[in-house]
């Protein structure tokens, strides 16, 4: 059954809408959060089969034990300073307990009542300009579960299902879990600023290195807690968790779909259940999970299999002064460096390429020519393939590509051409050029005699030159351009189609 | 004294997938009530006023190199699980949703 929804102008017009966000990022080190199984988040073990990353403690086996991986506390407290927090001078992990089959220990190892970092706040900044703080309760380190499969049933959901398959690889893969205070204020922005936050939360992981940050794969997954209270109340509604949305788009519709179901059921006099909800990509619904009480009993208690951890401030010390730049102000100062529009840098920060593009300007390329390759040709590749455009080509090679043209040794054409090979893996720019005979025609005799041929082979048109209408040169340029099999230099040939057609 | 019984320790075993004979059931009854009782005696000690203690040893930051070690082959993995499809575990149809 379709949920009603209201309309969103009016659900903002009778309601405040307060949001507050839980992150889960996955840290790409070699091994997990308590053992030195490998780590599926890390490039190195992407893709591994079902089952094969996985150690005694990965399935909980009697007399495992735990131990801390040190660097991914190093990236935990590099992640809370770069969200502003304060790190805890000692803090305890704590065992969440609940019977599931992902957690085969039958309690996840978490952290309760003393997390890593806390208190921090992360700059937002809306397409609008409109500057959001949003306030960090706190960003504590834990282990990711497995993976179900649910088989049977028509749907490959939970409800049907004869039985689960588990696959354990992810199972105690390190997290931290980015919690937010309440988040008043946003108004008609709240979709938007959902997004937002999301993708700057994945703008700080990867300026940090510490995680590849994919929605689609599960490196960043977002829980957003909606509710709604009437206009001038100071009692807070009733709230749900839509869980686990797996892109910025649909972080954005959830929220945006959140407000609008809970307002139509409020303005009939209804009820919001506070419960989890998932998301669905296909209907751009939420539909309803489990019910959801804040006294969610885990029974949390200290876990007696791991000592404290206690970081010293000259740690501390050190990995704030290795922090990069904050995001926001990362992205005014390319913007400047780069001399770009609103609207080109828009296009560059919305195709997810400022990476990409700042890499390909350090490789050589002037910044214009870099933002081109990537929010023309490779999107546009990209978008056919339905794959990243980062993963078709290499900043280096696209730098390459442009200084072959701006030697003029490859015209726009064959650049697209040898981008082309580059892609299909033939090798680098002057590699796919070499072995593919790309190359501009210099020699100036060879150009002049097919200028000769084509105005000869196309005297009415010689005849608008000599009248003064120059444009009618395309068609002589043109010719020619096809006589030399696309491989000469567009604007030398109308400068000698010119000369001779004087002549 | 406390009040656990036999069926409790029943369904206790059947949770943990354990099997216990009649006897078994019958000593364990009379343990774990000991055991209930004996945290009932230090929690009338532990006030507000004393923290829980979660590490007796004065130790901290025992941390591991992010150094790969050794995994398990399936063979290994599947060698205690009542039930496989040989490359995953096949577990009962799970009813209620993910925590």
């Amino acid at each position: 059954m379709k949920a009603k929804l209201m309309d969103f102008d009016k659900a903002l017009e009778l309601f405040e809408p307060v949001l507050g966000f839980e992150v889960h990022v996955e840290l790409g080190t070699s091994t997990k959060m308590f053992s030195a199984a490998p780590n599926p988040a890390h490039p190195e073990f992407h893709g591994a089969e079902p089952n094969t990353l996985i150690d005694p403690l990965s399935l909980g086996l009697p007399g495992s034990l735990p131990v801390t991986n040190e660097t991914a506390v190093r990236y935990s407290i590099s992640l809370g300073l770069a969200l502003g927090c304060q790190i805890a001078t000692s803090c305890r992990f704590a065992r969440k307990n609940y019977f599931y089959p992902d957690t085969p220990k039958n309690y996840q190892i978490s952290q309760y009542d003393e997390p890593i970092a806390f208190e921090g706040a992360v700059e937002i900044e809306l397409a609008s300009g409109r500057q959001v703080t949003v306030p960090i309760e706190r960003a504590h380190m834990e282990e990711d579960a497995g993976k179900l499969t649910h088989v049977g049933g028509s749907t490959g959901r939970i409800q049907g299902a004869e039985y689960s398959l588990v696959d354990y690889n992810r199972a105690g893969v390190p997290l931290v879990e980015i919690v937010t205070h309440m988040i008043f204020g946003a108004e008609h922005d709240a979709p938007e600023l959902a997004r937002a936050y999301v993708g700057a939360i994945r703008d700080i992981v990867l300026s940090l290195g510490i995680s590849e940050a994919r929605m689609e794969r599960g490196n960043l997954r977002c829980d957003a807690n909606v509710s709604l209270r009437p206009r001038g109340s100071q009692q807070l509604g009733t709230r749900t968790e839509t869980k686990n949305v797996n892109s910025m788009r649909s972080v954005e519709r959830a929220v945006r779909y959140e407000i609008q179901r809970q307002a139509a059921i409020l303005a009939d006099g209804g009820t919001i259940t506070q419960e989890t909800r998932h998301w669905h990509e296909d209907t751009g619904e939420t539909s309803p999970g489990r019910p959801k009480s804040d006294a969610d009993d885990y029974r949390y208690f200290p876990e007696p299999d791991l000592l404290p951890v206690e970081p010293s401030r000259e740690l501390v010390e050190e990995l704030r002064a290795a922090l990069p730049e904050q995001p926001v102000a990362r992205k005014r100062r390319l913007k400047a460096e780069w001399g770009f529009s609103d609207l080109e840098f828009q296009d560059v920060v919305n195709g997810d390429m400022l990476h990409v593009v700042e890499a390909t300007v350090a490789a050589g390329a002037a910044p214009q020519s870099a933002r081109k390759w990537w929010t023309g040709e490779i999107a546009r590749v990209a978008n056919e393939r339905g794959v990243e455009a980062a993963s078709l080509v290499e900043p280096a090679h696209v730098a390459e590509l442009q200084r072959l043209i701006d030697e003029r040794t490859l015209s726009d054409r064959l650049a697209r051409q040898a981008l082309e090979g580059v892609m299909a893996g033939e090798g680098s720019p002057a590699e796919v050029a070499e072995a593919r005979g790309l190359k501009v025609v210099t020699d100036e005799s060879a150009l002049v005699a097919a200028v000769d041929e084509a105005l000869a082979a196309q005297p009415d048109v010689l005849a608008k030159i000599r009248d003064g209408k120059v444009q009618a040169a395309g068609a002589v340029i043109g010719a020619v351009m096809k006589a030399m099999r696309g491989q000469a230099d567009a604007a030398r040939v109308r400068e000698i189609v010119l000369e001779r057609a004087a002549g | 004294m406390s009040e656990i019984t036999r069926e409790q320790v029943q369904h206790l075993a059947g949770l943990a997938r354990i099997a216990l004979t009649d006897d078994e059931v019958t000593s364990l009854t009379t343990e774990l009530s000991q055991i209930v009782d004996a945290i009932a005696t230090v929690r009338e000690v532990a006030g507000d006023d004393v923290p829980a203690t979660s590490h007796p040893v004065p130790m901290a930051n025992v941390l591991r190199a992010d150094e790969a070690g050794e995994t398990l082959t399936h063979a290994e993995a599947f060698a205690g699980a009542p039930s496989h499809d040989g490359e995953r575990f096949r577990v009962s149809a799970i009813l209620g949703e993910e925590q």
